[in-house]
């Protein structure tokens, strides 16, 4: 007896026990081609112009209310409902694709033009108008996350290491972790109001400069690594470890032969990610690392540009005319862009590479 | 028998077994981690205590002082410091609860759309998708709001104002740019999104797959698994990842202080001209033109700021301890 026998053909009979009560599989895609169609048209009718968000919008509208009606009348409430969400479900992801599309295409569209070798190899010294670049603020935007990630991985990795294998319970451990959640919350310009604060009164009041900048990025990222890998290193397994003492190895070599390389794909995935989010930081940069023209490689003297605050600084003070600024702004944005997803690119690759098995 | 059940790390602690020969590596590994442990609450005890040190001369400023040489308030009930700060409180948290509403029936649904109903094949390269939201630094999304979002949303503005005017948030006037609290929003809740998808998405992956199959054999449709199934053991994740996002809406700074036109005034109007601003956004615009009392003004507001996104991270930790049991850890 084959299995295959008892599967009934899609065109089977409305008598087929197995197929009666269900909307058969062409009317989705139908009644999603008469709903767009519908919508534009509705659209069009009551506005006069063909206007892509409201039709999408209507038609959106008219293909949930059309599929529940005839899913409650042919199929009955529990599927339509499951149908219902389950449109809902698709819609959210799709409704999540579109400022993606359209962030991405603006910068791609507006970005491409400036982005020649002029924008990468010269600074905006003694610039006015066109030309000039960000070779300046890439520069400032290397040294200053350096040294972020330079301050605070080592911090966040051993801290991590503290809370997951020798804190356990200990009341220490408890207000590591309680503040460590506190910190994650902390906004990204009260870092750099901190850094602001704490430069004033080590070297004088109004003391900006690169150090000040990645100071105040170590506070944002810290409690990222601290939280991935924390999380990392509780779910490798036991057994690993329990596997290493009873071998006679001592508990630090165990920390570093066997829990952490296990975990590594996903500490390494867990820095980069965190990499990327503070590179793209522009408020506290604007307040800690301050603004200049020229190229600047000393973090610890003067003030240092980095990209965001460039693109910042390009879009909120145009000259006249404005065109070229905001130009050299998008170049930037589309540059920041490009950095950040090679940086999760890289990120995952390495994840992937070396990522343990998991069940799913 | 008591100490089998203990966890094996800390058997050889007792003086029973063999003790294990102390060694110099271990002596030192610990000393250095929880030497990191120690150096980050003296990193935040510090962020708290420069923080005060140079926001205190505005917190003890009289009215006149700040009249002054400050920014002042716009309130007729209440004036000094604290009339200045608290229109920029309503603003920040008016923003970010509007943020909120628009990006948790989102994500959830992304999040569920990954974990559950799309292909197993693509769900990695789905979620990735949705992670690249999260690769757009705020000051693009900024520009984006500026150039294109406000632009766009003109017309809803006067939509939801003709036709939607009696209700109370939609009243008003609307704003000829756009760039409204409305606006800033939508810019906020796109720039949350992912960090809630993500968190969702792992919580409800973590769902015991027994569970799952049990309530699908009962006869339990897709959606009826996922609410008796998935929802209830994901509901602390879920919180907590409601309240990491509204901590980021709080304190995003660029893309609110590029998009929005606000003034020191408190209004729950979100289509109008006259919009309030929110602390971070204030601080950023202002500071590099601030300068003596007004800088210290600004610390404090951000002093402000720091301690309204601790209390609602302490309350997310509250709720997400009461359910313990319930998160994916164990």
């Amino acid at each position: 007896m084959s299995t295959a026998t008892l599967t009934p053909k899609r065109s089977a009979s409305p008598s087929n026990s197995l197929t009666a009560g269900q909307l058969p599989a062409w009317t989705t895609p139908v009644v999603g081609a008469a709903s767009l169609a519908v919508g534009f048209l509705a659209a069009w009718l009551l506005t006069g112009e063909i206007g892509l968000g409201l039709g999408v919008a209507l038609s959106a509208l008219v293909f949930l209310v059309v599929m529940h009606v005839a899913s409650l009348t042919i199929e009955g409430g529990r599927r339509a409902t499951d149908r219902l969400a389950k449109h809902l479900v698709v819609g959210m992801f799709l409704l999540a694709l579109l400022p993606l599309v359209s962030v991405s295409l603006t910068a791609l569209t507006n970005g491409i033009n400036r982005l020649d070798p002029t924008f990468f190899s010269t600074s905006m010294r003694n610039i006015v108008g066109a030309g000039g670049g960000a070779a300046h603020a890439i520069w400032g935007t290397l040294i200053i996350t350096g040294v972020a990630m330079a301050i605070s991985v080592p911090i966040g990795l051993l801290t991590a290491v503290y809370l997951a294998e020798y804190g356990q319970g200990k009341p220490l451990a408890r207000s590591i972790t309680f503040f460590v959640d506190v910190m994650t919350g902390i906004p990204s310009i009260v870092a750099g109001l901190f850094a602001y604060a704490l430069f004033g009164v080590l070297f004088g009041i109004g003391t900006v400069n690169g150090m000040g900048g990645a100071v105040a990025l170590s506070v944002l990222m810290i409690p990222v690594v601290v939280r991935s890998t924390e999380e990392l290193l509780r779910i490798v397994p036991n057994e690993l470890r329990e596997a290493s003492y009873a071998l006679g190895v001592p508990k630090w070599k165990t920390i570093m032969r066997i829990v952490i390389p296990t975990a590594i794909s996903g500490i390494v995935a867990g820095v980069i990610l965190a990499l990327a989010r503070i590179i793209g930081e522009t408020a506290p940069l604007m307040i800690a690392a301050g603004f200049t023209q020229s190229l600047n490689t000393n973090p610890t003297s003067g003030a240092m540009m980095t990209l965001p605050v460039f693109v910042y600084d390009q879009y909120a003070r145009p000259g006249v005319p404005r065109e070229p600024y905001w130009d050299r702004a998008w170049a930037g944005a589309l540059t920041l862009i490009l950095i950040v997803m090679l940086l999760n690119l890289v990120g995952r690759l390495i994840a992937k590479r070396f990522a343990p098995k998991t069940g799913r | 028998m008591n100490k089998q059940v203990q966890a094996p790390h800390e058997r050889a602690a007792h003086s029973d077994l063999i003790p294990a020969k102390p060694r110099v590596g271990d002596k030192v590994f610990t000393g250095l981690s929880t030497g990191s442990g120690v150096a980050i609450l003296v990193i935040l005890a510090a962020v708290a205590a420069f923080l005060l040190l140079r926001a205190l001369p505005a917190l003890t400023a009289s009215a006149d002082d700040i009249a002054a040489g400050g920014y002042t308030s716009n309130l007729a009930w209440l004036d000094g410091f604290w009339g200045w700060v608290l229109p920029l409180a309503f603003g920040t948290i008016w923003a970010a609860l509007g943020a909120l509403a628009l990006a948790v029936p989102v994500s959830i649904g992304i999040a569920l759309f990954i974990s559950h109903y799309a292909p197993r094949r693509l769900a990695q390269t789905l979620g990735y998708v949705i992670d690249l939201l999260a690769a757009v630094p705020s000051v693009v999304y900024g520009l984006w709001g500026f150039f294109v979002l406000a632009p766009a949303l003109g017309g809803l503005h006067r939509w939801l104002t003709t036709y939607l005017g009696w209700f109370p948030l939609f009243s008003g006037q609307a704003s000829g740019t756009g760039r409204t609290i409305f606006t800033a929003s939508i810019v906020l809740a796109v720039m949350i999104l992912p960090i809630i998808t993500s968190l969702c998405r792992e919580v409800f992956l973590q769902t015991p797959k027994l569970h799952e199959e049990a309530s699908l054999a009962l006869g339990a449709t897709r959606w009826e698994m996922i609410r008796m199934a998935v929802f209830p053991f994901a509901r602390a994740g879920i919180v907590s990842a409601i309240m990491l996002g509204l901590g980021r809406a709080l304190g995003e700074t660029m893309a609110v202080a590029m998009i929005l036109s606000g003034q020191n005034r408190i209004s729950f109007e979100v289509l109008t001209a006259q919009n309030p601003n929110t602390i971070a956004a204030n601080i950023a615009l202002s500071f590099p033109e601030a300068y003596d009392l007004k800088i210290n003004q600004l610390i404090a507001s951000g002093l402000v700021l720091f301690i309204i996104t601790l209390a609602v991270n302490m309350f997310a930790r509250w709720i997400v301890s009461r359910r313990a049991a319930f998160s994916g850890a164990n």
